[in-house]
Protein backbone atom coordinates (compact mmCIF):
# COMPACT_ATOMS: atom_id res chain seq x y z
CA UNK A 1 0.00 0.00 0.00
CA UNK A 2 1.09 3.56 -0.64
CA UNK A 3 0.30 4.82 2.86
CA UNK A 4 3.83 6.00 3.61
CA UNK A 5 4.10 8.05 0.40
CA UNK A 6 3.45 11.79 0.53
CA UNK A 7 0.46 13.16 -1.33
CA UNK A 8 1.34 13.93 -4.97
CA UNK A 9 0.57 17.52 -5.92
CA UNK A 10 -1.37 17.57 -9.21
CA UNK A 11 -4.88 16.09 -9.59
CA UNK A 12 -3.58 13.79 -12.33
CA UNK A 13 -0.88 12.41 -10.04
CA UNK A 14 -3.40 12.03 -7.24
CA UNK A 15 -5.74 10.10 -9.57
CA UNK A 16 -2.83 7.90 -10.67
CA UNK A 17 -1.92 7.21 -7.05
CA UNK A 18 -5.54 6.21 -6.39
CA UNK A 19 -5.55 3.90 -9.41
CA UNK A 20 -2.29 2.27 -8.32
CA UNK A 21 -3.76 1.68 -4.87
CA UNK A 22 -6.85 -0.06 -6.27
CA UNK A 23 -4.92 -2.21 -8.80
CA UNK A 24 -4.81 -5.46 -6.77
CA UNK A 25 -8.53 -5.18 -5.99
CA UNK A 26 -9.20 -4.31 -9.65
CA UNK A 27 -7.77 -7.69 -10.67
CA UNK A 28 -9.46 -9.49 -7.78
CA UNK A 29 -12.89 -8.21 -8.84
CA UNK A 30 -12.68 -9.51 -12.44
CA UNK A 31 -13.27 -13.23 -11.71
CA UNK A 32 -15.98 -12.30 -9.18
CA UNK A 33 -17.72 -10.13 -11.82
CA UNK A 34 -17.51 -12.88 -14.44
CA UNK A 35 -19.00 -15.29 -11.95
CA UNK A 36 -21.82 -12.90 -11.06
CA UNK A 37 -22.70 -12.35 -14.72
CA UNK A 38 -22.69 -16.09 -15.41
CA UNK A 39 -25.00 -16.87 -12.49
CA UNK A 40 -27.31 -13.97 -13.41
CA UNK A 41 -27.53 -15.28 -16.99
CA UNK A 42 -28.53 -18.70 -15.68
CA UNK A 43 -31.40 -16.97 -13.80
CA UNK A 44 -32.58 -15.47 -17.09
CA UNK A 45 -31.18 -11.95 -16.97
CA UNK A 46 -30.05 -10.48 -20.28
CA UNK A 47 -26.56 -8.93 -20.65
CA UNK A 48 -28.20 -5.50 -20.82
CA UNK A 49 -30.06 -6.10 -17.55
CA UNK A 50 -26.86 -7.30 -15.89
CA UNK A 51 -24.97 -4.22 -17.14
CA UNK A 52 -27.73 -1.90 -15.94
CA UNK A 53 -27.81 -3.51 -12.49
CA UNK A 54 -24.04 -3.29 -12.10
CA UNK A 55 -24.02 0.32 -13.29
CA UNK A 56 -26.75 1.73 -11.05
CA UNK A 57 -26.74 -0.61 -8.04
CA UNK A 58 -22.95 -1.20 -7.98
CA UNK A 59 -22.97 -3.28 -4.81
CA UNK A 60 -21.56 -6.78 -5.24
CA UNK A 61 -22.95 -8.24 -2.02
CA UNK A 62 -26.55 -7.20 -2.61
CA UNK A 63 -26.35 -8.14 -6.30
CA UNK A 64 -25.24 -11.66 -5.38
CA UNK A 65 -28.03 -11.93 -2.81
CA UNK A 66 -30.57 -10.64 -5.36
CA UNK A 67 -29.55 -13.21 -7.96
CA UNK A 68 -29.51 -15.91 -5.28
CA UNK A 69 -33.16 -15.26 -4.31
CA UNK A 70 -34.28 -14.36 -7.85
CA UNK A 71 -37.37 -16.32 -8.94
CA UNK A 72 -40.10 -16.09 -11.53
CA UNK A 73 -42.21 -14.00 -10.99
CA UNK A 74 -39.83 -11.69 -9.17
CA UNK A 75 -41.18 -9.39 -6.43
CA UNK A 76 -40.08 -5.76 -6.65
CA UNK A 77 -40.79 -5.17 -2.94
CA UNK A 78 -38.87 -8.22 -1.70
CA UNK A 79 -35.87 -7.44 -3.90
CA UNK A 80 -35.79 -3.78 -2.87
CA UNK A 81 -36.02 -4.63 0.83
CA UNK A 82 -33.33 -7.28 0.50
CA UNK A 83 -30.98 -4.75 -1.11
CA UNK A 84 -31.72 -2.34 1.74
CA UNK A 85 -30.93 -5.02 4.30
CA UNK A 86 -27.69 -6.22 2.73
CA UNK A 87 -26.49 -2.63 2.32
CA UNK A 88 -27.59 -1.28 5.69
CA UNK A 89 -23.94 -1.34 6.74
CA UNK A 90 -23.39 1.54 4.30
CA UNK A 91 -25.13 3.85 6.79
CA UNK A 92 -22.42 3.19 9.38
CA UNK A 93 -19.72 3.28 6.69
CA UNK A 94 -20.97 6.64 5.38
CA UNK A 95 -21.16 8.11 8.88
CA UNK A 96 -17.54 7.11 9.45
CA UNK A 97 -16.42 8.23 5.99
CA UNK A 98 -18.19 11.60 5.56
CA UNK A 99 -15.98 13.56 8.01
CA UNK A 100 -12.91 12.46 6.03
CA UNK A 101 -14.12 14.16 2.84
CA UNK A 102 -13.26 17.71 3.93
CA UNK A 103 -11.84 18.53 0.50
CA UNK A 104 -15.10 17.60 -1.26
CA UNK A 105 -17.92 19.99 -2.21
CA UNK A 106 -21.40 18.84 -1.22
CA UNK A 107 -22.21 17.71 -4.78
CA UNK A 108 -18.92 15.81 -4.88
CA UNK A 109 -19.80 14.18 -1.54
CA UNK A 110 -23.07 12.81 -2.89
CA UNK A 111 -21.29 11.59 -6.02
CA UNK A 112 -18.60 9.99 -3.83
CA UNK A 113 -21.32 8.24 -1.80
CA UNK A 114 -22.58 6.46 -4.92
CA UNK A 115 -19.20 4.73 -5.32
CA UNK A 116 -19.01 3.61 -1.69
CA UNK A 117 -18.35 -0.14 -1.75
CA UNK A 118 -16.62 -2.23 0.91
CA UNK A 119 -13.32 -2.38 -0.93
CA UNK A 120 -12.91 1.28 -1.96
CA UNK A 121 -14.28 2.49 1.34
CA UNK A 122 -11.91 0.35 3.42
CA UNK A 123 -8.91 1.39 1.32
CA UNK A 124 -9.97 5.06 1.54
CA UNK A 125 -10.45 4.84 5.31
CA UNK A 126 -6.98 3.33 5.61
CA UNK A 127 -5.61 6.15 3.39
CA UNK A 128 -7.36 8.75 5.57
CA UNK A 129 -5.43 7.55 8.64
CA UNK A 130 -2.28 9.13 7.22
CA UNK A 131 -3.38 11.48 4.42
CA UNK A 132 -6.22 13.72 3.29
CA UNK A 133 -8.55 12.23 0.68
CA UNK A 134 -8.79 14.45 -2.41
CA UNK A 135 -11.56 14.18 -5.05
CA UNK A 136 -8.97 13.30 -7.74
CA UNK A 137 -7.42 10.51 -5.64
CA UNK A 138 -10.88 9.12 -4.87
CA UNK A 139 -11.91 9.23 -8.55
CA UNK A 140 -8.71 7.40 -9.48
CA UNK A 141 -9.56 4.83 -6.81
CA UNK A 142 -13.22 4.16 -7.61
CA UNK A 143 -13.63 4.64 -11.38
CA UNK A 144 -11.36 1.75 -12.49
CA UNK A 145 -13.20 -0.57 -10.10
CA UNK A 146 -16.57 0.69 -11.38
CA UNK A 147 -15.52 0.03 -14.99
CA UNK A 148 -14.12 -3.39 -14.03
CA UNK A 149 -17.35 -4.37 -12.27
CA UNK A 150 -19.64 -3.37 -15.15
CA UNK A 151 -17.47 -4.91 -17.87
CA UNK A 152 -16.69 -8.16 -16.03
CA UNK A 153 -20.31 -8.82 -14.99
CA UNK A 154 -21.57 -8.08 -18.52
CA UNK A 155 -18.90 -10.30 -20.06
CA UNK A 156 -19.81 -13.03 -17.57
CA UNK A 157 -23.47 -12.87 -18.58
CA UNK A 158 -22.48 -13.30 -22.24
CA UNK A 159 -20.07 -16.17 -21.60
CA UNK A 160 -22.67 -17.71 -19.33
CA UNK A 161 -22.14 -20.98 -17.57
CA UNK A 162 -18.86 -21.91 -19.27
CA UNK A 163 -16.95 -20.71 -16.19
CA UNK A 164 -17.99 -23.50 -13.86
CA UNK A 165 -17.84 -23.48 -10.09
CA UNK A 166 -15.38 -20.88 -8.71
CA UNK A 167 -15.02 -22.83 -5.45
CA UNK A 168 -13.10 -25.45 -7.45
CA UNK A 169 -10.28 -22.92 -7.84
CA UNK A 170 -10.63 -21.42 -4.36
CA UNK A 171 -11.84 -18.17 -5.93
CA UNK A 172 -14.66 -17.97 -3.40
CA UNK A 173 -11.96 -17.02 -0.90
CA UNK A 174 -10.62 -14.01 -2.85
CA UNK A 175 -12.85 -11.45 -1.14
CA UNK A 176 -12.60 -12.92 2.35
CA UNK A 177 -8.80 -12.67 1.91
CA UNK A 178 -9.08 -9.04 0.79
CA UNK A 179 -11.25 -8.24 3.81
CA UNK A 180 -8.90 -10.03 6.23
CA UNK A 181 -6.04 -7.95 4.82
CA UNK A 182 -8.04 -4.75 5.29
CA UNK A 183 -9.08 -5.68 8.85
CA UNK A 184 -5.41 -6.16 9.74
CA UNK A 185 -4.77 -2.59 8.57
CA UNK A 186 -7.17 -1.27 11.21
CA UNK A 187 -5.47 -3.11 14.07
CA UNK A 188 -4.69 -0.72 16.94
CA UNK A 189 -4.15 -3.18 19.81
CA UNK A 190 -6.26 -5.20 22.28
CA UNK A 191 -9.26 -2.87 21.99
CA UNK A 192 -9.48 -3.67 18.27
CA UNK A 193 -9.35 -7.34 19.29
CA UNK A 194 -12.37 -6.83 21.56
CA UNK A 195 -14.28 -5.10 18.72
CA UNK A 196 -13.45 -7.91 16.26
CA UNK A 197 -14.39 -10.62 18.78
CA UNK A 198 -17.76 -8.99 19.47
CA UNK A 199 -18.48 -8.60 15.74
CA UNK A 200 -17.41 -12.17 14.96
CA UNK A 201 -19.47 -13.85 17.67
CA UNK A 202 -22.56 -11.72 16.97
CA UNK A 203 -22.32 -12.17 13.19
CA UNK A 204 -21.85 -15.94 13.40
CA UNK A 205 -24.69 -16.41 15.91
CA UNK A 206 -27.05 -14.11 13.97
CA UNK A 207 -26.12 -15.82 10.70
CA UNK A 208 -27.06 -19.24 12.04
CA UNK A 209 -30.42 -18.18 13.51
CA UNK A 210 -31.71 -15.36 11.27
CA UNK A 211 -32.46 -15.61 7.53
CA UNK A 212 -30.92 -13.05 5.24
CA UNK A 213 -28.22 -10.46 5.71
CA UNK A 214 -29.07 -9.25 9.23
CA UNK A 215 -25.82 -10.76 10.52
CA UNK A 216 -23.78 -7.96 8.93
CA UNK A 217 -25.77 -5.19 10.62
CA UNK A 218 -25.90 -7.10 13.94
CA UNK A 219 -22.18 -7.87 13.96
CA UNK A 220 -21.26 -4.32 12.99
CA UNK A 221 -23.44 -2.85 15.73
CA UNK A 222 -21.97 -5.23 18.34
CA UNK A 223 -18.43 -4.19 17.38
CA UNK A 224 -19.26 -0.49 17.38
CA UNK A 225 -21.04 -0.78 20.75
CA UNK A 226 -17.98 -2.55 22.18
CA UNK A 227 -15.79 0.31 20.96
CA UNK A 228 -18.12 2.87 22.51
CA UNK A 229 -18.18 1.06 25.88
CA UNK A 230 -14.41 0.63 26.01
CA UNK A 231 -13.69 4.17 24.76
CA UNK A 232 -11.36 6.34 26.82
CA UNK A 233 -13.34 9.34 27.98
CA UNK A 234 -11.66 12.63 28.90
CA UNK A 235 -11.47 12.12 32.69
CA UNK A 236 -10.83 8.38 32.77
CA UNK A 237 -7.84 8.27 30.44
CA UNK A 238 -4.25 8.54 31.70
CA UNK A 239 -3.14 8.10 28.09
CA UNK A 240 -5.23 9.77 25.37
CA UNK A 241 -6.85 7.57 22.70
CA UNK A 242 -4.76 9.27 20.02
CA UNK A 243 -1.54 7.94 21.58
CA UNK A 244 -2.72 4.35 21.45
CA UNK A 245 -3.75 4.94 17.88
CA UNK A 246 -0.33 6.19 16.82
CA UNK A 247 1.75 3.57 18.62
CA UNK A 248 -0.36 0.78 17.14
CA UNK A 249 -0.08 2.11 13.60
CA UNK A 250 2.55 0.37 11.44
CA UNK A 251 3.64 3.71 10.00
CA UNK B 1 -30.88 -5.05 -25.75
CA UNK B 2 -33.73 -6.79 -23.98
CA UNK B 3 -35.17 -5.64 -20.69
CA UNK B 4 -38.34 -6.83 -18.98
CA UNK B 5 -40.42 -4.13 -17.27
CA UNK B 6 -40.53 -6.03 -13.94
CA UNK B 7 -36.79 -6.63 -14.02
CA UNK B 8 -36.26 -2.93 -14.76
CA UNK B 9 -38.31 -1.94 -11.70
CA UNK B 10 -36.49 -4.49 -9.51
CA UNK B 11 -33.16 -3.00 -10.59
CA UNK B 12 -34.41 0.57 -10.03
CA UNK B 13 -35.74 -0.42 -6.58
CA UNK B 14 -32.44 -2.03 -5.63
CA UNK B 15 -30.54 1.02 -6.88
CA UNK B 16 -32.72 3.43 -4.90
CA UNK B 17 -32.44 1.34 -1.70
CA UNK B 18 -28.68 1.02 -2.10
CA UNK B 19 -28.08 4.72 -2.76
CA UNK B 20 -30.29 5.57 0.22
CA UNK B 21 -28.01 3.51 2.50
CA UNK B 22 -24.97 5.20 0.98
CA UNK B 23 -26.09 8.78 1.67
CA UNK B 24 -27.98 8.16 4.93
CA UNK B 25 -24.77 8.04 6.96
CA UNK B 26 -23.48 11.21 5.30
CA UNK B 27 -26.70 13.07 6.17
CA UNK B 28 -26.85 11.62 9.68
CA UNK B 29 -23.35 12.61 10.71
CA UNK B 30 -23.70 16.21 9.55
CA UNK B 31 -26.57 16.72 12.02
CA UNK B 32 -24.96 15.08 15.04
CA UNK B 33 -22.33 16.61 17.32
CA UNK B 34 -19.23 14.41 17.51
CA UNK B 35 -18.25 13.57 21.09
CA UNK B 36 -15.18 11.53 21.95
CA UNK B 37 -17.19 8.36 22.52
CA UNK B 38 -19.04 8.72 19.21
CA UNK B 39 -15.76 9.37 17.44
CA UNK B 40 -14.22 6.21 18.92
CA UNK B 41 -17.35 4.26 17.95
CA UNK B 42 -17.17 5.53 14.36
CA UNK B 43 -13.48 4.63 14.14
CA UNK B 44 -14.47 1.06 14.96
CA UNK B 45 -16.99 0.90 12.09
CA UNK B 46 -14.56 -0.26 9.34
CA UNK B 47 -13.10 -3.29 11.13
CA UNK B 48 -16.47 -4.18 12.70
CA UNK B 49 -18.30 -4.18 9.34
CA UNK B 50 -15.56 -6.09 7.50
CA UNK B 51 -15.26 -8.66 10.29
CA UNK B 52 -19.03 -9.21 10.28
CA UNK B 53 -19.09 -9.71 6.51
CA UNK B 54 -16.44 -12.44 6.63
CA UNK B 55 -17.23 -14.06 10.00
CA UNK B 56 -19.74 -16.70 8.77
CA UNK B 57 -17.47 -17.72 5.87
CA UNK B 58 -14.42 -17.69 8.09
CA UNK B 59 -15.68 -19.46 11.19
CA UNK B 60 -18.92 -21.26 10.39
CA UNK B 61 -18.47 -22.92 7.00
CA UNK B 62 -15.88 -25.61 7.75
CA UNK B 63 -12.41 -26.48 9.05
CA UNK B 64 -10.74 -25.63 5.73
CA UNK B 65 -12.18 -22.10 5.72
CA UNK B 66 -11.35 -21.54 9.40
CA UNK B 67 -7.79 -22.74 8.87
CA UNK B 68 -7.34 -20.64 5.75
CA UNK B 69 -8.68 -17.62 7.66
CA UNK B 70 -6.09 -18.09 10.41
CA UNK B 71 -3.24 -18.47 7.91
CA UNK B 72 -4.46 -15.48 5.88
CA UNK B 73 -4.71 -13.35 9.02
CA UNK B 74 -1.07 -14.07 9.90
CA UNK B 75 -0.06 -13.20 6.33
CA UNK B 76 -2.17 -10.02 6.39
CA UNK B 77 0.11 -8.44 9.01
CA UNK B 78 3.25 -9.11 6.96
CA UNK B 79 2.58 -9.24 3.20
CA UNK B 80 1.11 -6.96 0.49
CA UNK B 81 -2.47 -7.49 -0.69
CA UNK B 82 -1.88 -9.68 -3.76
CA UNK B 83 0.40 -11.99 -1.78
CA UNK B 84 -2.22 -12.22 0.96
CA UNK B 85 -4.87 -13.20 -1.64
CA UNK B 86 -2.51 -15.86 -3.01
CA UNK B 87 -1.82 -17.22 0.49
CA UNK B 88 -5.56 -17.26 1.27
CA UNK B 89 -6.66 -19.02 -1.92
CA UNK B 90 -3.67 -21.39 -1.84
CA UNK B 91 -4.08 -22.41 1.78
CA UNK B 92 -7.82 -22.95 1.27
CA UNK B 93 -7.21 -25.24 -1.72
CA UNK B 94 -4.60 -27.25 0.21
CA UNK B 95 -6.79 -27.50 3.32
CA UNK B 96 -9.84 -28.52 1.25
CA UNK B 97 -7.79 -31.29 -0.32
CA UNK B 98 -6.63 -32.43 3.13
CA UNK B 99 -9.72 -32.09 5.36
CA UNK B 100 -12.40 -32.00 2.67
Amino acid sequence: MSAERRHPSTPFRQATAGAVTILPIFFAVLPIGLLFGAVAAQKGLSPFEVALMSAIVFAGGSQFVAIDIWQDPVSIGVMTFSALLVNIRHILMGASFAPKLKRFGSGQKYAAAFFLVDETWAVAERHAMTQTITPAWYAGLVLPLYAAWISSTTTGSIIGAALGDPARYGLDFVFPAVFIFLVAGFWKGPKTGAVLAASTVTAVVTHSFVEGAWYIAAGALAGVATAAFTADTEDAAPCPPGAALESGDPQ
Amino acid sequence: MSIEPTTLFVILGMAAATYFTRIAGFVLVSHVHMGKRLETALQAVPPAVLMSVIAPTAFASGYAEAGATAITAVAAFRLPLLAVIAVGVGSLLVLRAVVG
